[in-house]
């Protein structure tokens, strides 16, 4: 869990009732007609997130009010001021007006994409933005890769045998994964790979492609610690519980092979892993600051971090909004991917 | 508890000869870090003091077994006298947000209506952000204390604990004791206090011990990223920081922390691991 906070799949297999991972199955969804209640159920989830951002826009505006210090000097940083520059401030950013009208001008400029200024080095955010935005992309999308890749068959594999020495061989490594923080794993990492078999370069993110992902391995690997033993854990369950119910049993008895009721058992068993991806991806979000950290990548968490202790505020306002809003997006696409996914609804919707 | 422990352990069963061994292991870690948390200072009282002339001595130096820091401080006496900030506050925010969540979850759980609907939302709210990116942000901003930082993470951790006491509750209130107590005219709260909470004791249990190896790891990451613990504290996290900086000329500065933090993290997990199962055993039978 490095440093995010997963509900551990396996861990709380009795205990975390079916509600925690499907919030859209407690939807309010009253009516006969399918069509019109699935028209409500999109319309409902749509306003929640518009809602959920709403509020935390104006958390994420209030930072610069609220953190301790003149909202001057929040904003112009350490340089020195006249009192000419401070009342030029004061003008250009509407301090005099009242706090609501101060809010809906920053949202404002935020919607037309003025995101100001980084008071670090002066360029633009949206500029800052670009330049990182690459190195965690990547990063963020190998780990998930390598991570769904190895962790599924693994996760499946446990399941196949209950209780074997495999699947205790599996979940022990999956405890481990879930409770190594991304920076320790990658100090381990960077120690053995990169200084006692020096296979991997220890900080840099690379020129060229090629480069870039040869950089980025060592770092991906460590991202992926966490998220793969979070979906090992998720899989196991799921497909524990598949491989169990009735339609295999009865599958089994009928002949069919083994290779087809895998199949359509993992089916089944993939939901679970699929709706609870907001929360990996959340989980990615608080990891990549460490990971990026620990080694040293010009990517958006490296980014914040830094911000945050140089109190630049609009590089943490943009950067703060920019990852509750993809994270708020994801977990109505996955909301939504009910529709889709759950047999019952297509079903319904099929009809 | 640990007698409780050692009796469900006794049990007859398949896998009775190997869970002792995962669980008299886990409690020796367990017991060891208490010890260390709590008479860490006792046993070394000079861990944080600077000693220049001694600086970034290689493991295996004489009377620094895993060498030095850059400030000379030895790894050991660092490590052990780090225990107590390093455990102590995520034991407050599991405690904590296991508090907030039991008196929220229980309200939304047992009138469901629209405390309900306000608190889900509330939560949904605290569950968009990742704990680490609110942490940096909201800490560092703020420049908070370690103790200031701690009330944070419960306020962060909580959303979750009422998530998992809600759903528990409300599995629970159909059952026909609870509608017993209803029918006796109990008062909610005598309901709520009395009968529930002894039958979400397991839950709260296994979410207790989820939570804190999840604490422990977030506020060791929060220390890595230098937020919510002092410069020259000694602090598992904070000596992965200081100690990634001579990552090769002594790994083991920032190694060692790196192992104490996965280990005990990993024997949390695993006892609640096995409390569980032994919860299960129980239900089957």
């Amino acid at each position: 869990m490095g440093g995010g906070h997963l509900p551990d799949g396996g861990l709380t297999e009795v205990t975390a009732p079916a509600d925690v991972a499907s919030p859209a199955l407690a939807m309010p969804v009253r009516g006969r007609s399918t069509a019109s209640a699935v028209a409500r159920l999109i319309a409902w989830r749509v306003t929640g997130a518009v809602v959920l951002l709403a509020v935390i826009s104006v958390l994420v505006f209030l930072l610069t009010y609220l953190s301790p210090g003149n909202i001057i000097k929040n904003i112009t940083g350490i340089r020195p001021v006249s009192p000419h520059i401070v009342a030029e401030l004061r003008a250009e950013y509407g301090l005099n007006q009242p706090l609501a009208v101060q809010y809906l001008h920053w949202l404002g400029r935020f919607v037309t994409g003025n995101f100001g200024r980084s008071i670090e080095d002066q360029t633009s955010v949206s500029q800052l933005f670009s330049e990182r935005v690459g190195v965690t992309l990547l990063l963020c999308g190998m780990a998930f890769a390598l991570a769904v890749v190895v962790s599924i068959p693994l996760g499946v594999l446990a399941a196949v045998r209950v209780g074997g020495l495999l699947d205790r061989l599996i979940s022990v490594t999956s405890v481990i994964g879930l409770s190594a923080p991304a920076f320790a794993v990658g100090l381990i990492l960077l120690y053995v790979f990169s200084y006692f078999l020096p296979i991997f370069p220890s900080s840099g993110s690379g020129q060229g492609l090629a480069d870039t992902v040869y950089h980025l391995t060592l770092p991906a690997v460590t991202l992926a610690v966490g998220v793969g033993a979070y979906i090992v854990r998720l899989t196991r369950t799921a497909m524990t519980r598949e491989l169990r119910s009735d339609y295999v049993t009865f599958a089994r008895a009928r002949g069919l092979g083994s290779q087809r009721i895998m199949w359509t058992a993992l089916r089944n068993g993939i939901i679970p892993v699929i709706t609870t991806m907001g929360l990996v991806l959340s989980f990615m979000v608080g990891s990549t600051i460490l990971v990026e950290t620990t080694f040293t990548l010009p990517g958006l968490g490296m980014l914040l971090q830094s911000s945050v202790e140089y109190k630049d505020f609009a590089v943490v306002q943009f950067l703060t909004l920019f990852f509750a809003t993809i994270i708020v997006l994801v977990m109505l696409a996955v909301d939504l991917s009910y529709l889709v996914l759950s047999p019952e609804w297509r079903w319904q919707l099929r009809r | 508890m640990t007698a409780d422990l050692l009796t469900t352990v006794a049990a007859p069963g398949v896998r009775a000869r190997r869970r002792p061994v995962t669980l008299v292991t886990c409690l020796v870690i367990l017991g060891l870090a208490l010890f260390a948390a709590l008479f860490g200072h006792l046993l070394y009282p000079s861990a944080t003091q600077v000693n220049v002339l001694q600086a970034q001595l290689p493991p295996g130096s004489p009377g620094h077994l895993l060498g030095t820091d850059q400030l000379g401080r030895d790894i050991v006496a660092l490590s052990v006298a780090g225990t107590a900030s390093t455990l102590i506050g995520p034991l407050v925010v599991a405690g904590g947000s296991m508090l907030l969540g039991t008196f929220f979850g229980l309200l939304a759980g047992f009138w469901q209506g629209k405390t309900d609907f306000l608190l889900s939302r509330l939560t949904d709210l605290l569950l968009a952000l990742p704990v680490v990116l609110l942490g940096v942000v909201v800490a560092g901003i703020f420049g908070a204390s370690y103790w200031w930082t701690t009330v944070l993470l419960i306020v962060v951790f909580a959303p979750y604990d009422i998530r998992i006491v809600r759903a528990g509750v409300i599995e629970q209130v159909t059952k026909p004791y609870v509608e017993s107590a209803r029918l006796l005219r109990l008062s909610p709260w005598r309901i709520m206090l009395r009968h529930l909470l002894v039958n979400l004791w397991p839950l709260e249990r296994t979410n207790f011990l989820l939570n804190y190896a999840n604490a422990i790891i977030a506020m060791s990451a929060l220390s890595f990223l230098g937020v919510g613990v002092q410069q020259g504290t000694a602090n598992w996290g904070r000596q992965l920081i200081d100690g990634e900086q001579i990552l090769f000329s002594n790994p083991a500065a920032s190694i060692a922390p790196a192992v104490l933090i996965i280990v005990v993290a990993c024997a949390v997990n695993l006892l609640a691991d096995a409390l569980n199962a032994d919860d299960r055993k129980a239900a089957g039978r």
